[in-house]
């Protein structure tokens, strides 16, 4: 009969000290033979009861979540998958028959595939991908309505009317006021869909953020390409990664072993951000069950309200009033993730995503292990 | 892109999408797994293609968990070459080719928790806020 340790001392385990200099107990020790007598292999049922996911936020474009009870590699698996492998849609090629504005053509085709993208879900599951033919392999050929979109750009600037020129010889420098078309913004970019795209996409192909400034113009010159947006992963290039940021930090934990009382307590939660500690006054009954409280009733007392909003400053590791009166620490299986979808994805789906994109990781790994082995 | 570019212009024809781009991988050389030499039936390491920290590391933990495990780990040797070595070394003649396909059913298995639990929360906290 394997060793069953207590709760308390599961919790200290998976507890990150954080001391003023150094960070300590940094390592999971959550393996078998780790722990004399004690049973740590895989169990499904035992990870199925202690996961746990828990919610803060859950917009279209920013979600925010904690996942509890995971091991940091796999946590961290996720995270590596939401950034760069997950495929979005993305301007890939830029076809440039006029450019007489004052970027250089690469740069603005450079400019031009960092735009983020957005249409349906719908449409973008149906693309496929579309492989660049080369000397050797064909690829996919020439591009087709399924596996590319195509968006054009026109616009030439002009004086916004014949006296504009006067004005501008007289000193007027607003550009509103003497150009037309004078600025280029990423709205400007228009789809134009081929094949069977428009019933596919059901709402149109665009730019995620309409005013993306993409070039600046003068009377004269004159811009006149089209792009095509391909499927495509982060790992390739970081113009195809579906957020942001994607990024996850411990639970950050806060003791008070002795209690922090009067102007101490005051200056205590000055040490931390806003709602993290609160003051409250000591009741009789605390005053009168600890004896390090006696005869304290009605004085404010130091009380850790929020730790998850804590950044882990370690400000109050500075002061000498505090020594040995609080410990700090993070919760080693315990993820608060971020993610921060740029507009392909709902956030909270791309989360999905991620751990779907490991199961089929896992699985193709799997096919090749049984092909290996005959 | 080199030549004309004109020709690469896209055309509207209506043809149908071919099944075998369906799976494209834009990711090269994957579906490969192969033994270093040296191996023997309680310790061998394996190269994967095309693989990295993210499933290295995770199927590194996973295998860690089990008890017939004396030693797992992984390791890129060379970061501009796509390739994910891992080393397994078992007790009592237990295979390492079963420690690795556990390893792998046992990660499917977390997603599989994960992915459930998750939608459960979410839809919940949905839910919430819109009773709220």
């Amino acid at each position: 009969m394997p060793k069953i340790p207590t709760q308390e001392e599961l919790e200290q385990r998976k507890r990150v000290q954080i001391n003023a200099e150094t960070v300590t107990n940094a390592q999971s020790n959550d393996f078998p033979h780790h722990w004399p007598g004690e049973d740590h292999s895989w169990n499904l049922d035992y990870f199925k009861s202690q996961f746990r996911v828990k919610f803060e936020k859950n917009e279209r474009y920013d979600a925010e979540f904690s996942l509890i009870g995971l091991d940091t590699s796999v946590a961290n698996a996720f995270r590596r998958i939401l950034i760069a492998e997950i495929p979005t849609l993305a301007i890939e090629t830029v076809f440039i028959n006029q450019n007489t504005s004052i970027i250089a053509d690469e740069v603005l085709a450079h400019r031009m595939g960092l735009v983020p993208l957005t249409a349906s879900r719908k449409g973008l599951d149906w693309m496929s991908w579309y492989r660049e033919p080369t000397e050797e392999d064909r690829g996919s050929g020439q591009p087709m309505d399924y596996n590319a979109c195509q968006l054009r750009l026109e616009a030439a600037c002009t004086w916004l009317d014949d006296d504009a020129i006067n004005r501008a010889n007289r000193g007027e420098t607003d550009p509103n006021k003497l150009y037309k078309n004078h600025s280029i913004y990423a709205k400007d970019l228009v789809w134009v869909p081929s094949g069977q795209q428009n019933d596919k996409f059901e709402e149109p192909l665009r730019p995620t953020n309409p005013d993306i400034l993409l070039v600046k113009m003068r009377p004269g010159q004159k811009i006149e390409l089209f792009v095509q947006a391909i499927k495509g992963i982060g790992q390739d290039h970081a113009k195809f990664s579906p957020v942001a940021t994607a990024s996850y930090r411990l639970m950050p934990t806060i003791d008070i072993t002795k209690p922090i009382l009067g102007q101490d307590a005051k200056k205590f939660a000055r040490c931390f951000p806003k709602g993290v500690i609160e003051l409250e006054k000591v009741t009789e009954e605390e005053a009168s069950e600890k004896k390090e409280l006696e005869g304290k009733e009605g004085e404010l007392k130091a009380v850790v309200k929020n730790p998850m909003r804590d950044t882990v400053s370690r400000e109050c590791l500075r002061h000498p009033e505090f020594k040995d009166k609080v410990k700090l620490g993070r919760v080693r299986d315990h993820f608060i993730f971020k993610v921060e979808s740029t507009g392909q994805w709902d956030s909270d789906l791309l989360f999905l995503e991620s751990v779907k994109l490991l199961k089929v990781k896992c699985e193709r790994v799997k096919r090749g292990l049984d092909a290996m082995m005959g | 892109m080199p030549g004309s570019t004109q020709d690469q212009v896209m055309t509207d024809a209506q043809s149908t999408r071919p099944e075998e781009d369906e799976h494209y991988d834009p990711a090269p050389d994957q579906d490969r797994i192969r033994v270093l030499s040296g191996a023997t039936d309680t310790a061998a390491s394996f190269q994967f293609d095309g693989e990295d920290h993210t499933l290295g590391n995770a199927l590194r933990y996973i295998i860690m968990k089990n008890p017939d495990v004396e030693f797992c780990g992984y390791s890129i040797p060379h970061p501009s070459e796509n390739k994910m070595n891992l080393r397994i070394q078992t007790y009592d003649n237990v295979s390492v080719y079963t420690v690795l396909d556990k390893g792998l059913d046992d990660l499917m298995d977390m997603c599989d928790v994960v992915i459930d639990k998750f939608t459960i929360a979410r839809d919940d906290f949905n839910a919430q806020k819109q009773n709220a």
